[in-house]
């Protein structure tokens, strides 16, 4: 089936003429109309343009011109402006909003030949970890659809794992590609923070927030990573350095390479299944040759108070740009003030209220050195820690969540529960570093996410090392029950 | 320990509400305060939307108590996630969106500018 087939082996068939990009088009547009019914996966879908899109490559594959993702069909996260398709962030403060401008992703996706298949969905403005906190509806995880998909890039890690897309991307403030990908049995790769242009990414947390890709396999990551990195002028953050290159991903032995294995990720806050599975993915990996370390990185402790500080921080003020006059939700008011703030009371969820408010204050005069210049501090500390282990080690490997898919509604009442959660994939944002999660195996019938992290610009080393630990796992691939 | 009235506020389920009131020891964050984050963020919050978010701040507050007591003596705060230098661009003169289109997203506009309600007195 075209639908099963990994972004690489779709691109092959349609420079081989074996498969039309419309045709391929057409089957993920069908997939996705027959089964999302059941998973939630997509906001919407704009058939008319992805067939649009899908014929104009077409054109190109005969005249034997068609890029690296030649007719392959790409999935976006609702946080990714689209010139023409509404975008909304699941929030209703940006319902029937229609970009006037494509992000900086999406046109080298088109340049690639990929073609835009449809929006995700997601926690509002990326705020959450379940894809609970959407304004428009609930995602369920292919693996057991009474569960979450994890969060916030929820739509896109179920839409790859279901196969209704064979890729997405995501966006990563917090965990938030590598979480999900984790809960739903994918690989999801944060790239190093400016590897990856910002601009047109709907901003939560700007010093923290970085695109990166969702797939089935780690090939798959690497190429939309490559086709999705370099310098953007536009993106004043984005490094001069050039697009990730994966021309050296397979070459990578797992033989000697030094892994730091951090006391702070595991232990008592990881659940003890997935701690077993962890383990006996490292025994597997050590048979191979990797050589693992214990160490202590005593930051890590600190991650969530410095993160849920900094980010709602940064939230605060990128949310400001709301107030109902340029576009989105515009509500009644007397003067001028009064409508924005009315406008603002009616379009945001609980949630973003939750962290604009928390940002606020923290920000706030008489507490702003007591919790946001801290938290920067705190954040200091923590790169300077990574950056002492990277002297010793390549990599450092933790699971990606210390639990598996929880059910749907499960942890959504407590303000602490699920935000307690993001302790192994914080440092990456709070560092800059490449972080990927590759599935490691399964614990109940549910998957076990192994997270890698690297110094900054290693990504090209990470993509590596995930290849191979891929290839020396195995029994760690699996595919969800679906038709 | 006493806790305020709660109004009935429909957006948030009774057992939200009861449960956020057990996280509010120790009681860091008044309602007054409350109030006026809520303004400096330009929301407009109703009693009982002040009551919620006094119990989730305080929640998440006294959850942040670990990063004071973190000896920080020396340390340059970064704002960074990869160490950059100033940025600059080239000054070069570029079409910016037309009109039209910058418009097409506003709810209310005319003559090809965005209606504001009244902000000067007559």
């Amino acid at each position: 089936m075209l639908t099963g087939l990994s972004a690489f082996e779709i691109a092959a068939k349609v420079r081989a003429k074996e498969v039309s990009c419309v045709e391929v088009a057409q089957a993920f547009i069908d997939r996705v109309g027959e089964l999302d019914g059941q998973y939630g996966a997509f906001l919407r879908l704009a058939p008319e343009t992805t067939l649009e899109q899908a014929a104009a490559v077409q054109e190109r594959v005969e005249r034997g011109e068609a890029g690296p993702l030649a007719g392959v069909p790409i999935a976006l996260k609702d946080n990714i402006s689209t010139l023409g398709i509404e975008t909304t962030c699941a929030s209703k403060i940006l319902e029937g909003y229609v970009p006037p401008f494509n992000a900086t992703v999406v046109e080298q996706i088109l340049a690639a030949d990929g073609v835009v298949l449809g929006k995700t969905n997601l926690d509002e403005f990326a705020m959450g970890a379940s894809t609970e906190t959407s304004a428009y509806q609930l995602t369920k995880n292919p693996w057991d659809v009474t569960r979450s998909p994890g969060g916030s890039s929820g739509g896109s890690a179920a839409a790859v794992a279901a196969e209704l897309a064979p890729v997405a991307l995501g966006s990563d403030t917090g965990g938030s590609i590598r979480q999900p990908a984790s809960l739903c049995g994918i690989v999801g790769f944060k790239p190093t923070y400016g590897r990856t242009s910002r601009y047109g990414l709907i901003a939560f947390g700007s010093s923290l927030d970085q695109i990166g890709p969702l797939a089935r396999n780690v090939e798959d990551a690497a190429l939309l990573a490559s086709v999705t990195s370099g310098k953007d002028p536009r993106d004043g953050t984005s490094l001069p350095n050039p697009p990730i290159d994966i021309s050296a991903l397979k070459t990578r032995s797992l033989r000697g390479m030094k892994i730091a294995v951090p006391d702070e990720m595991f232990g008592d806050a990881t659940s003890p299944e997935v701690q077993a599975v962890i383990e006996a993915a490292m025994k597997t990996l050590e048979q191979e040759g990797v050589l693992f370390t214990r160490v202590s990185i005593p930051s890590i402790k600190l991650g969530v108070t410095t993160y849920y500080i900094i980010a709602p921080a940064e939230a605060s003020s990128n949310l400001g740009r709301f107030d109902g006059i340029r576009y989105g939700l515009r509500a009644e008011g007397k003067g001028h003030i009064d409508l924005v703030e009315k406008t603002r009371s009616a379009g945001f969820g609980k949630e973003v209220k939750t962290r604009i408010m928390i940002g606020t204050y923290a920000l706030s005069a008489g507490y702003y050195d007591a919790y946001y210049v801290r938290a920067q501090q705190v954040r200091a500390i923590m790169q300077h820690e990574f950056a002492q282990v990277y002297q010793d080690y390549d990599f450092v490997l933790s699971p990606t969540s210390p639990i598996t898919a929880f059910k749907i509604g499960e942890l959504n009442q407590d303000p602490l529960a699920l935000k307690l959660l993001d302790y192994c994939t914080i440092p990456a944002n709070m560092g800059g570093m490449p972080g990927i999660s590759i599935n490691a195996g399964f614990a109940g019938g549910l998957p076990v996410g192994l997270q890698l992290l690297a110094a900054p610009l290693e990504d090209e080393s990470v993509l590596q090392a995930a290849y191979a630990m891929e290839k020396a796992l195995p029994g760690a691939s699996g595919r969800p029950p679906m038709p | 320990m006493s806790l305020p009235l709660l109004s009935d506020h429909a957006a948030y389920s009774r057992r939200e509400i009861k449960e956020a009131q057990v996280h509010l020891t120790p009681m860091a964050i008044t309602l007054e305060e409350v109030r006026h984050v809520a303004k400096l963020a330009r929301l407009d919050l109703d009693e009982g939307e002040i009551v919620y978010f006094q119990s989730e701040l305080n929640a998440l507050i006294g959850h942040f108590s670990d990063i004071q007591k973190v000896d920080v003596a020396g340390i340059v705060p970064t704002s960074h996630a990869v160490a950059m230098q100033n940025v600059w661009a080239e000054d070069i003169a570029e079409e910016g969106l037309p009109r039209v289109t910058a418009l097409r997203n506003a709810a209310l506009h005319r003559a090809g500018l965005f209606v504001v309600p009244q902000i000067i007195e007559d």
